[in-house]
């Protein structure tokens, strides 16, 4: 067997070539790996450092009482708690459904005048600090309405998530295999109710995973609510209740007076409480600030296990 | 009686500016099967797809000529495209069932023709499975995701999605191409037994397949101007004992393509 040229320059080198690429290897390996444990450092310090100051905080009466004055023991943050759930579903009701149908719309129409403006303006949208949000509908709801409302805070929190809502419904719509829509479409069906049904099923896991990261990150604001929702210190829920309700009122007027007013919110009295030069405020906002992250992990949590078990259904 | 159950007549399809399809005249005879074959690229599924009309589904492309089904042309504006659709169904290469259980995957098509009683439905879905060879394997599950069948069981619910809104033509886009040869074999046996109520075209790669199950064979190849043209149609035992043009015999012995 004659050996070529070739073979005979990797014979050569052969040793020392593969000595370097492992050592190569090995320390590439190790930098990457390093910075990966570095990278996780701040994750749990924080995680860690919130349970460690907030959960001595943490009792039954945090989370069902209302505050209490300054050098009265005990109180809680029901009303945040309260304010945050009311803002967070109104944000919701705001944005999911045009974000969804925008969405849509650009996922067939990517390269229409209309379907390139909504990607640019949704990527302006997105970069846009949170507290211009809050500038923004402070003029266009709370000074017409003479009123801080948690109406408003809902306003502000919808346009902030809207460019995620809508970029990751847009992704995931995409990512749905064309044949799914052609098999659809060749059994007659119209383009809408291919969407409806066979489309936004098929995408939904990953469009419910972006409603997550958009609600995840609108429950922790903080700027867009000081102008909008103000906060206050009261059970709007509660104070209806015993106010009284009347027959002749419907459902409609109630959820009205709830959503007319101010409320608080859990990053609002975050911020107000680490302010205060009391020791029990301070504690009481890494309390706070506990809940807050417990509020999100629930909330992935229990997205997740709802999309895992979808998966299994589809799967079968 | 009238046998021709689709015909094109000087059809020619444009993507854009380049033509793919030049001067089409293929007739399509009424329970039977025709075969479309020819090496890739030569406009094979172009075709296919003009029967129903789904290459309006491509922005660009602009289909010119007649094509009628029961001597009617289809390939005007005004007719409506969901009712060729229906009459017209379609299998695709790789199997796309929905994202839905097997018995809602069977009923999307009745569904959309108003179809809501449960009775109908369920008949609907154990016939229409019962045709397509899979309701044996399947009727103890049907509200299992069609994605939990094999991709054999698969193509076989999606033909039956499409025989459930029982089309007159049955377009098949090299329905076995993505399958292992026994589920090729099912597939093949199937359109035997179901084209007696039926029409079928079916585009196949596969030489073998399209001389085992077809009446009649189309051969396809492009011109000098890389559009697809047909060149040869004939019985399908003629076009692979004794063809009258070279490149088909060329073809179909294998000998390039």
């Amino acid at each position: 067997m004659t050996v070529t040229r070739f073979q005979e320059l990797i014979a050569k080198n052969q040793v020392a070539h593969s000595r370097r690429r492992r050592i190569t290897n090995a320390v590439m390996l190790s930098v990457t790996g390093l910075l990966t444990l570095l990278a996780l450092i701040p994750l749990f310090w924080i995680i860690g450092y919130v349970i460690y100051r907030g959960g001595p905080t943490l009792n039954w009466d945090f989370f069902t009482q209302l505050p209490r004055p300054l050098g009265v023991k005990g109180g809680g943050i029901l009303h945040s708690i309260e304010g945050t759930i009311i803002i967070t579903f109104l944000a919701c009701l705001f944005a999911i459904p045009p974000g969804v149908l925008a969405a849509f719309y650009a996922a067939r129409n990517p390269n229409t005048t209309l379907g390139i403006a909504l990607r640019f303006s949704t990527d302006v949208l997105a970069g846009i600090p949170s507290i211009v949000m809050g500038l923004f509908v402070y003029d266009l709801m709370v000074v017409p309405m003479k009123h801080f409302s948690a109406l408003a805070g809902g306003v502000a929190l919808a346009i902030l998530m809207l460019p995620t809502i809508i970029r990751t419904t847009e992704e995931m719509l995409k990512l749905v295999p064309h044949t799914l829509r052609e098999g659809s479409l060749a059994l007659g069906a119209p383009e809408w109710k291919t969407s409806l049904s066979v489309l936004f099923p098929a995408a939904l896991n990953g469009i419910v995973t972006g409603f997550l990261l958009a609600i995840a990150r609108a429950a922790g604001e903080t700027a867009p609510l000081l102008f909008t929702a103000l906060g206050n210190d009261t059970f709007n829920v509660g104070l209806i209740v015993k106010g009284g309700v009347q027959a002749h009122q419907n459902i409609f007027t109630i959820l009205g007076r709830i959503v007319n007013q101010p409320v608080d919110s859990l990053p609002l009295t975050l911020w107000k409480y680490a302010q205060q030069p009391y020791p029990e405020r301070i504690s009481q906002s890494w309390g706070v600030a506990l809940i807050l992250m417990i509020f999100v992990l629930l909330t992935e949590v229990v997205t997740r296990l709802w999309i895992e078990n979808r998966k299994r259904s589809m799967q079968g | 009686m009238n046998n021709e159950k689709m015909q094109t007549k000087n059809l020619s399809v444009h993507y854009g500016k380049f033509r793919a399809l030049t001067d089409i005249n293929l007739t399509v005879q009424t329970n039977k099967i025709t075969a479309i074959i020819g090496p890739s690229g030569c406009g094979k599924s172009t075709l296919l797809r003009s029967f129903n009309r789904m290459n309006d589904l491509t922005p660009s492309a602009r289909m010119d000529g007649e094509i009628l089904l029961d001597g009617e042309n289809i390939n005007v504006s005004g007719v409506d495209v969901v009712d060729v659709r229906r009459r017209v169904g379609m299998v695709f290469q790789r199997p796309n069932p929905f994202p839905k259980s097997i018995h809602d995957n069977v009923t999307y098509g009745p569904r959309l023709y108003g179809i809501r009683n449960k009775r109908d439905l369920d008949e609907i879905v154990e016939k229409s499975l019962k045709q397509a060879a899979l309701w044996d394997e399947v009727k103890d599950k049907l509200h299992q995701s069609g994605l939990s069948l094999s991709g054999g069981q698969q193509q076989r619910l999606c033909i039956a999605r499409a025989l459930a809104v029982e089309p007159e033509v049955i377009l098949m886009d090299e329905p076995a191409s993505a399958l292992d040869p026994i589920s090729t074999l099912k597939i093949e046996e199937l359109m035997h037994d179901i084209v007696k109520d039926y029409t079928i075209i079916i585009v196949t790669h596969n030489m073998q397949q399209a001389a085992r199950v077809s009446d009649y064979t189309a051969m396809m190849m492009i011109d000098e101007h890389r559009s697809g043209r047909m060149i040869e149609f004939n019985d399908t035992n003629v076009i692979f004992t004794n063809p009258k043009d070279k490149r088909t015999e060329d073809y179909v012995t294998g000998r390039f393509g």
